[in-house]
């Protein structure tokens, strides 16, 4: 193994950049890169949990938002009840990701393929539609949420640069627990399942149940994402959990490269920053090309987005991950 | 009593518009094993050139019909210049291609179309109800719908089990050295393939144009309820596609409407008017549940699927 | 005469109109190699599917053991020690082949819902695998990714997992297949060895491996047993010269 390769340093020098955002945000007094980094560090712990899922289980989820919004729900209608506290909200939040992936998963695992990823997407419609008929909680409209978590004056969740860190340490714990997890033996049984299932159980594996495991898993890494994703934005609302949202997840998992754990961590990044900076990028280079201001053209970044994903599907399937150390997928 | 008939009607009419939507999905899927995301988008798609075409031609049914041969177009052309580029490749890249696809098609329909909804208006003559049982009136498009969904469930159904097309067709979903091994030219019938179902979903957004505001994005939920319908109805069998729809048109729309008096049975007002809401948004994913416990394959499953 | 190890009890299994499996009687006594022949189409691997479950019989019965594992799915049977080989290789192309194997080895000890501990590098895990590459001789190959390796190579590792898999008796599904004519004399060495320790139910293609290797053969016809018997009644057999072998008389005569 070794240790100093381009990939290695790409990864280091970006956990690197991600710890001192706060440091340079607050000495520049750019606030808005914080915001940006926060969201886009919350929505790399729900990518991370995804590909342990899709990635190295082959269960390609297409719902996977909606543990984002029961995760956010959770928070923010004990938040309106008057109960604050982070140590009732959390464990809470995360129990009920836990049921609802234990349910979900039982249901769905029973099938393969393509009838897993429209099932997936189904139920997470179903859990969209009910937070649309959530009038007490907002509905459509979504909810306001007025107190962030307790953590009974330990942890102070409305000081941006602590809330950041919170943020920050959640993903590094993420990714060092899914890489824990997919090099033990259980992780063996995952991966294998995803390459030959019907080999697994002819060698004696029930694998089933190790796939249900695994889902309900991810469910609730993905579901403490969702209570920082509303924390961080003082709201919730079913938009959190609309089936887009589940498809940027599988995005960032398969744009940074499911082959590896930190893969889905660099597509999170690329994806939320070019999707901030590209509407710049257009004006400026169509403002070079035609003479004129191109202004206009920035509403329609998702024009290059779009193909450009279909590029990755055709020419670079081992995602960022994938280019950065020579290896490609199938 | 009038009530529920009506319901019915709507359920009905709702469940033939999934129908064709669920049609051209599982005919997609079926032949060519692809998980086309974008099939919403078409759907949308077939809604903005009705409302265009309308708007040109002045009358509504030439707007449809030159809407119904645009819409074909464009998908035959998305299958060549994109997504025959997926065929072979793992469903991931599938989903992952067309929701690409669907990211571009809904930017290109604003910068065509803006980002207004368009409006398009019926004729005189559809705008009439019509009292088809004694004392039970209906809107008449609504009847044109479910008359023209019908039609052409019976017009596929014919093409796909009494021609050499739907010959072809079937092989192609069995046995593609076969239909290769014969001399047809695969890609091209691939291509007709996608353009039907192209031209299917555009067929349910352009008679759904004048009942809701075009929009952008209107294919995307409509889309998931299509899904809900191929896996009640088993992936690749277009009779298992009509059966479900039309179940999970008439659920949906039969329970949101009774649904709370039904509650009220059991529960409080107060209790009931706060759970209906809920309750009946989930009934059609519960028994799409229900049907993944008792058969996982869906009602009817596809040989050799 | 010992009693069966396995013993299967008229099974019989339909597909549509097909009689695949026509209540077929077949048992493997310990330190025996059962060889199964018939042409193809005789319902060979319907007959694996069942015995290794994951097919579930019409009717009839499967007993290992003593125990009647008739409803048990796959994985319970493995669990029980009856390993299987694949016709069709099935492998875990992505890893590399000592991962295959070290799979293999790893239900053995117990459950794997063990989260934390590194499995790459356990040598309760890792031992025991290179002991089943090394008897295959695969073991300079450890470190290749199974997708590269030859078909030939791939058939070893199959037989590598199988042993690996700690089995009381062994379900191989035409280990031959594909092989050349060298490969499948070392293939027929190799199982000769294995016969010393496992009790083998052996499908197979190749008559000249089959009649080398069976203790007692039995044929199979249309999802029938038309005989059953040592190798040398087989041989005499009108009936199986008649339904099978008439087909492939020189080959046959040439075994």
């Amino acid at each position: 193994m070794r240790f100093v390769t381009v990939r290695n340093i790409v990864v280091a020098a970006l956990l690197i950049f991600l710890a001192l955002v706060p440091i340079y945000s607050t000495m520049s007094g750019n606030m808005f890169l914080m915001t940006l980094f926060t969201r886009i560090v919350i929505l790399a712990i729900a990518a991370v949990s995804l590909n342990l899922i899709m990635g190295f289980g082959g269960m390609v989820s297409f719902g996977h938002a909606a543990y984002l919004g029961i995760g956010g729900y959770v928070f923010g209608s004990m938040a309106t009840e008057g109960i604050t506290s982070g140590f009732i909200q959390w464990p809470l939040a995360l129990a009920v990701c836990a049921l609802f992936a234990l349910i979900t998963g039982a249901l769905s695992l029973r099938t393969r393929g393509v009838y897993f990823i429209m099932i997936t997407l189904a139920f997470a419609q179903m859990i969209y539609y009910v937070a649309v008929s959530l009038d007490k909680y907002g509905g459509d409209d979504g909810l306001t949420i007025y107190t962030r978590s307790q953590f009974a004056g330990l942890i102070d969740l409305s000081n941006r640069v602590v809330f950041y860190y919170v943020c920050f340490a959640s993903l590094l714990g993420a990714i060092y627990l899914v890489w824990r997890i997919v090099n033990s033996r259980f992780g063996m049984v995952i991966q294998g399942a995803r390459s030959n299932d019907r080999r697994m159980q002819s060698i004696g594996f029930p694998t089933y149940r190790y796939r249900l495991t695994c889902f309900v898993i991810a469910g609730m890494m993905c579901g403490l994402a969702g209570v920082l994703l509303a924390n961080q934005a003082d709201f919730i609302s079913p938009a959190t959990m609309h089936w887009t949202r589940s498809g940027d997840l599988i995005v960032m998992a398969v744009l940074g490269g499911m082959g590896s754990v930190i893969g889905p961590v660099l597509g999170a990044v690329a994806l939320l920053v070019l999707e901030e900076t590209l509407p710049h990028i257009i004006s400026v280079i169509g403002g070079a090309l035609t003479g004129q201001s191109m202004a206009a053209a920035r509403e329609y970044w998702a024009l290059v987005l779009g193909p450009m994903l279909l590029l990755v599907v055709l020419f670079a399937r081992g995602g960022i991950d994938g280019i950065l150390t020579g290896r490609h997928r199938g | 009593m009038l009530l529920f008939i009506e319901q019915c009607l709507n359920g009905i009419q709702l469940g033939l518009l999934l129908f064709l939507l669920a049609a051209g999905l599982t005919l997609v899927f079926g032949i060519m094993d692809l998980v086309n995301l974008a099939h919403g988008s078409l759907y949308m798609l077939g809604a903005y050139f009705a409302a265009t075409f309308t708007a040109l031609t002045g009358t509504f049914i030439g707007g449809i019909f030159l809407a119904l041969i645009a819409t074909l177009l464009v998908g035959m052309a998305v299958e060549v210049i994109a997504l025959r580029r997926l065929y072979g490749r793992d469903h991931l890249d599938h989903v992952l291609g067309t929701f690409g696809l669907i990211l571009f098609s809904n930017e290109m329909v604003r910068l065509i179309w803006g980002p207004a909804g368009l409006r398009v208006a019926l004729p005189d003559w559809l705008l009439r109800p019509v009292e088809f049982i004694p004392g039970v009136f209906y809107p008449s498009y609504r009847l044109l719908i479910i008359a023209v969904a019908l039609a052409v469930a019976g017009l596929l159904y014919f093409m796909v089990m009494r021609t050499r097309i739907g010959m072809l067709i079937r092989a192609g979903a069995s046995n593609r050295e076969m239909i290769s091994a014969l001399g047809i030219n695969i890609k091209l019938l691939y291509t007709f393939v996608f353009g039907i179902g192209a031209a299917l979903a555009g067929l349910a957004g352009m008679m759904q144009a004048p009942i809701l505001t075009v929009q952008i994005g209107m294919g995307e939920n409509i889309l998931i309820l299509a899904f809900v319908v191929i896996i009640i109805g088993g992936i690749g069998s277009i009779r298992g596609a009509f059966v479900a729809a039309i179940l999970v048109g008439l659920i949906d729309t039969v329970g949101r409407s009774f649904l709370p008096e039904i509650l009220k049975l059991f529960l409080s007002n107060q209790a009931a008017s706060t759970a209906a809401p809920a309750l009946s948004s989930m009934l059609i994913y519960i028994v799409m549940a229900a049907v993944l416990v008792l058969r996982p394959q869906g009602l009817f499953p596809a040989a050799g699927k | 005469m010992a009693d069966a190890l396995l013993k299967v009890e008229g099974i019989s299994k339909r597909f549509g109109g097909v009689v695949a499996s026509d209540n077929i009687h077949i048992d493997v006594r310990p330190g025996e190699l059962h060889a199964i022949i018939g042409p193809n189409g005789a319902g060979k691997t319907t007959l694996i599917g069942q015995l290794a479950g994951e097919l579930a019989p019409d009717s009839g019965h499967i007993y290992f053991d003593g125990q009647d594992i008739t409803a048990q799915p796959a994985p319970v049977r493995a669990a029980l020690g009856l390993a299987r080989s694949f016709q069709i290789t099935s492998l875990f192309l992505d890893f590399k082949a000592l991962t295959n194997v070290v799979l293999a080895v790893q239900p053995n000890l117990g459950h794997s819902f063990h989260f934390w501990a590194d499995a790459r590098n356990e040598p309760a895990l890792i031992e025991p695998a290179l002991a089943a590459l090394k008897r295959v001789g695969l073991e300079h190959r450890a470190a290749v990714t199974v997708a590269n390796m030859s078909h030939g190579e791939h058939r070893q590792l199959e037989l590598a997992m199988a042993i690996a898999n700690r089995p009381r008796l062994l379900l191989l599904d035409e280990p031959m297949a594909g092989l050349g004519p060298e490969e499948s004399s070392r293939m027929v060495a190799m199982l000769r060895e294995l016969k010393r320790e496992y009790p083998i139910l052996l499908v197979e293609h190749d008559m000249e491996a089959v009649f080398a290797l069976a203790d007692r053969i039995t044929v199979l016809v249309y999802g029938r047993v038309i005989a059953s018997g040592d190798p040398a009644t087989i041989r005499a057999n009108a009936e199986v010269r008649d339904a099978y072998l008439g087909e492939q008389d020189e080959e046959f005569v040439d075994g």
